[in-house]
């Protein structure tokens, strides 16, 4: 079975975000790049089933500008077999990535598609969602453990009232939680051996897929400065306060 | 606090300054391409600052422990050790015969500095790994690389270099353990002190090599021998067995790196412990002498790698600390103190020499890749030189500027600096011991007079001198205001250099040559600081990240203006050298 991993460029998350001075997105211009947390969590799952003989071979794969190789290579360093760099320089919604994936997925016939549940960058929560929909496969979102057993498989999900545990056939997308698995530090060797492996870079329009944005972004702003707390005197100030002033009660 | 790996310095140090793009020219090194080397930067910093940092603290706190039963590290180290191992970091820059990634020495700079900033008293496990490593490859027969090289360099094994006894600490010709021929082996007996790491849980076996006697050896330096003496020795499937007669019987308490053990080694308390002997009888200490100039650069590099801990701990302090209305910034209370000139003048001392520092190191490490894989003899010798030049002003200056570069960072914090909580304090305490190990600064002042000056007959500070011109010329050429205001700079810096080392050249006294060895160090090593500089100001031109070039100007300019004289005290002081300086008799004093 090959596994199918998605793995986004993102802001790295020690960077403080700064809206850019048009105020259409966020200044990306001579920041540190890298591997969005959740995708890591997904490349780990994958060479954990490669590991455990449930998979043969796991290949990242990438949309974006050039530079998404390395994000590809970060994949291939922890262990990924090969990379696919979708390049593109336009903007790629959830749908168009769905749609992109749907169409590698239908090429490469993996069993199972793992994405991060989000992307840290715009926390749309869409992709996998969209591409089980695509492909009309199942899905299991928000994943805290994945048992693979032949063309079944058992999965804990993290839901709002606890955990739920399913049972679904592959082919499959999973969306991973941030408690699946903690991501491993890439080996030395395999970090040298990772510009050894193959990397074939597509475009959207080599796949035949439409990628224009469906979503208008109005306007991006920084969220307002916290003000600062006030101590009061009683009980009864309080809830005073919180009745006239904030208007909470 | 958190460490994050200086990736981007680090890179434009290797790829515009210190010549990575032609050492990944030189056979066997061709792997060290620049993204390769991009990658291992990054993953090596993420692993610096996510596994080895958030164990600093803690470990200094807990320390390391001694039993009857051995040295036990602090909680987690471990684990963070078997991780480091199993990541394959040991095996970075060794032989590729015996598993090593054979990356150059240039890399293994860059990335010993985040070891060693994120985590000193880590680092120096696998330091010392590396120099008996080194020691074994170079000069063991092939029984014993076979037996111990593969686990050494994967870090399954860790390695210590046994020299230090009570009497025979800068002078080894003083070693008085002793070695027995019995078949196939010697017993070694004896005792060794400031052994670091001589003694732990991290592994399953540690190789000792250690200095010895053998009984009718030659008095003083020449009838010194070098033994493999492994914690448990081989059983025949090469896997550890039986305890060898080797002990660690305690720990000393010292002022910092408190979580790696500095051991009091005895070795055969109960008839002689197993050792093997490395090449010849009577070579030890030729043998150890190959290994001494790298072992010095890895100092010097903790030197300032501590100086950038130092520095990021500072920085974000006083962006968050508030006191006062400010001078710079808004000139608004609420402000933080780096907007006060004093505070900002602190910081840029503590940025600039650390970047200096840099430069000089990785120059020093790229110029031993060149000494041992060049294939023009010529070209090799000039490397050799250099290097040697370079590893007393690298050992000696960087780690003194890394000490005022700490205390520095502590001052920034004020009063909090002083509190052990604040964490300022650590770096302070820690590095202060890399003046004193692997040579003083003192005796790397006498080695830049003696040997790699007066002995040289001035060659290889004249090579030196003719590379400085050459940057100098650039310089003066360049159409840039920033280049054209370092010329004249570095240029008084050069008549400093030629000056000195004529001074030293042509002195008869060796009294007044000794007591002028510091200020010529120091000297040199401003001045050298000064030129790494320039080449930066350089070569930052091209650079396309606005924000980067700005700073880097900004910092090579604070460095000219306001450290690169620090040279001048020194010069002057040299030049002042006189018999009156040492004319009172001891018993005054």
């Amino acid at each position: 079975m090959k596994i199918l991993v998605a793995v986004k460029r993102v802001l790295d998350y020690n960077v403080k975000a700064r809206v850019n001075a048009e105020g259409t997105g966020i200044d990306l211009a001579n920041v540190k790049m890298s591997m969005n947390p959740f995708d890591e969590i997904a490349v780990e799952e994958a060479l954990r089933l490669k590991e455990a003989g449930k998979a043969d071979e796991v290949i990242a794969v990438s949309i974006g500008v050039t530079q998404s190789q390395e994000t590809i290579r970060t994949a291939l360093a922890m262990g990924a077999d090969r990379g696919i760099l979708v390049e593109t320089e336009e903007e790629v919604q959830p749908l168009g990535v769905a749609k992109i994936l749907a169409a590698i997925a239908a090429k490469e016939e993996p069993g199972l598609v793992i994405v991060g549940k989000q992307s840290i960058d715009d926390d749309s929560n869409q992709t996998g969602q969209m591409l089980a929909g695509l492909m009309d496969w199942t899905q299991a979102t928000f994943a805290s453990e994945v048992n693979v057993d032949g063309d079944s498989m058992k999965v804990t999900r993290e839901v709002d009232g606890g955990l739920e545990s399913i049972e679904l056939q592959l082919p499959s997308v999973i969306t991973t939680d941030l408690r699946l698995n903690e991501p491993r530090y890439a080996k030395l060797p395999n970090i040298m051996k990772a510009k050894k492996k193959q990397l074939d870079v597509l475009t959207p329009a080599e796949l035949e897929v439409d990628i224009a944005p469906r979503l208008v972004s109005v306007k991006v702003e920084e969220p307002p400065q916290r003000k600062a707390g006030e101590i009061v005197a009683s009980v009864a100030e309080l809830v005073e306060k919180l009745k006239n002033e904030a208007k909470v009660i | 606090m958190s460490y994050s790996a200086p990736v981007k310095d680090m890179r434009f140090v290797l790829e515009q300054v210190s010549g990575l793009d032609d050492v990944n020219k030189l056979p066997g090194y061709e792997d060290a391409t620049t993204d390769i080397v991009a990658a291992v930067l990054e993953e090596a910093g993420k692993f610096a600052g996510e596994v080895l940092a958030p164990l600093n603290w803690a470990g200094d706190q807990e320390g390391a422990k001694w039993s009857e039963d051995g040295v036990t590290t602090p909680a987690g180290w471990k684990e963070a050790y078997q991780q480091f191992s199993e990541a394959g970091w040991n095996s970075l820059a060794f032989d590729t015969d015996f598993g090593g990634q054979g990356m150059p020495g240039l890399l293994s700079a860059a990335v010993q500095e985040m070891w060693h900033s994120s985590n000193m008293a880590f680092g120096l496990c696998p330091l010392l790994t590396q120099g008996a490593v080194h020691a074994i490859n170079s000069h063991a027969s092939d029984a014993l690389k076979d037996a111990y090289l593969e686990k050494m360099i994967s870090g399954e094994w860790t390695g210590t270099m046994n020299l230090t006894e009570p009497q025979a600490g800068s002078d080894l010709a003083a070693v008085r353990s002793r070695a027995e021929p019995n078949g196939d082996h010697y017993l070694i007996s004896g005792q060794k002190i400031f052994i670091t790491y001589g003694d732990h849980d991290l592994t399953e076996n540690t190789i000792h090599l250690v200095l010895a006697r053998t009984p009718d050896a030659p008095a003083g330096v020449k009838g010194i021998s070098l033994f493999v003496c492994p914690k448990f020795l081989l059983n025949a499937d090469g896997t550890p067995g039986e305890r060898n007669d080797a002990r660690c019987v305690s720990i000393e308490h010292k002022l910092g790196i408190h979580a790696s053990p500095t051991c009091v080694m005895s070795f055969g308390d109960n008839g002689g412990a197993v050792g093997y002997l490395v090449g010849e009888e009577n070579r030890g200490l030729m043998y150890m002498f190959t290994m001494m100039n790298e072992a010095r650069l890895a100092v010097g590099i903790e030197g300032y790698a501590m100086g950038e801990m130092a520095y990021q701990r500072a920085s974000a302090f006083a962006k968050d600390r508030k006191q006062g209305p400010v001078l710079l910034g808004s000139g608004n209370e609420g402000e933080g103190i780096i907007n006060h000139p004093d505070v900002r003048r602190n910081l840029m001392t503590m940025r600039s020499q650390v970047e200096a520092a840099r430069v000089m190191a990785y120059d020093c490490a790229a110029a031993f890749d060149f000494a041992s894989k060049h294939t023009d003899d010529d070209v090799r010798a000039r490397f050799d030189r250099r290097g040697a030049l370079l590893t007393p002003i690298v050992k000696g200056w960087s780690t003194e500027v890394g000490v005022d570069i700490c205390s520095l960072g502590m001052q920034v914090h004020g009063g909090m600096g002083f509190i052990e909580e604040t964490g300022a304090a650590q770096y302070l305490r820690d590095v202060r011991i890399t003046p004193i190990y692997e040579g003083t600064t003192g005796i790397q002042a006498n080695d830049l007079v003696g040997r790699k000056t007066q002995y040289d007959g001035g060659q290889g500070i004249e090579e030196l001198l003719a590379d400085m011109r050459d940057t100098q010329a650039a310089l003066a050429d360049s159409g840039d205001e920033h280049c054209k205001y370092a010329a004249p700079v570095l240029g008084r810096h050069i008549d400093m250099i030629a000056g000195a080392s004529r001074q030293i050249l042509s002195e008869e006294n060796p009294v007044l040559n000794a007591a002028i060895a510091n200020d010529y160090l120091m000297m040199m090593g401003y001045a050298t600081g000064c030129w790494a500089m320039a080449r930066s100001v350089l070569a930052v031109q091209s650079e396309q990240d606005d924000d980067f070039k700005a700073l880097k100007r900004a910092t090579c300019r604070f460095y000219f203006d306001a450290i690169a004289p620090r040279a001048v005290g020194h010069y002057q002081a040299l030049e002042n050298v006189n018999e009156a300086h040492f004319s009172i008799a001891p018993e005054l004093l």
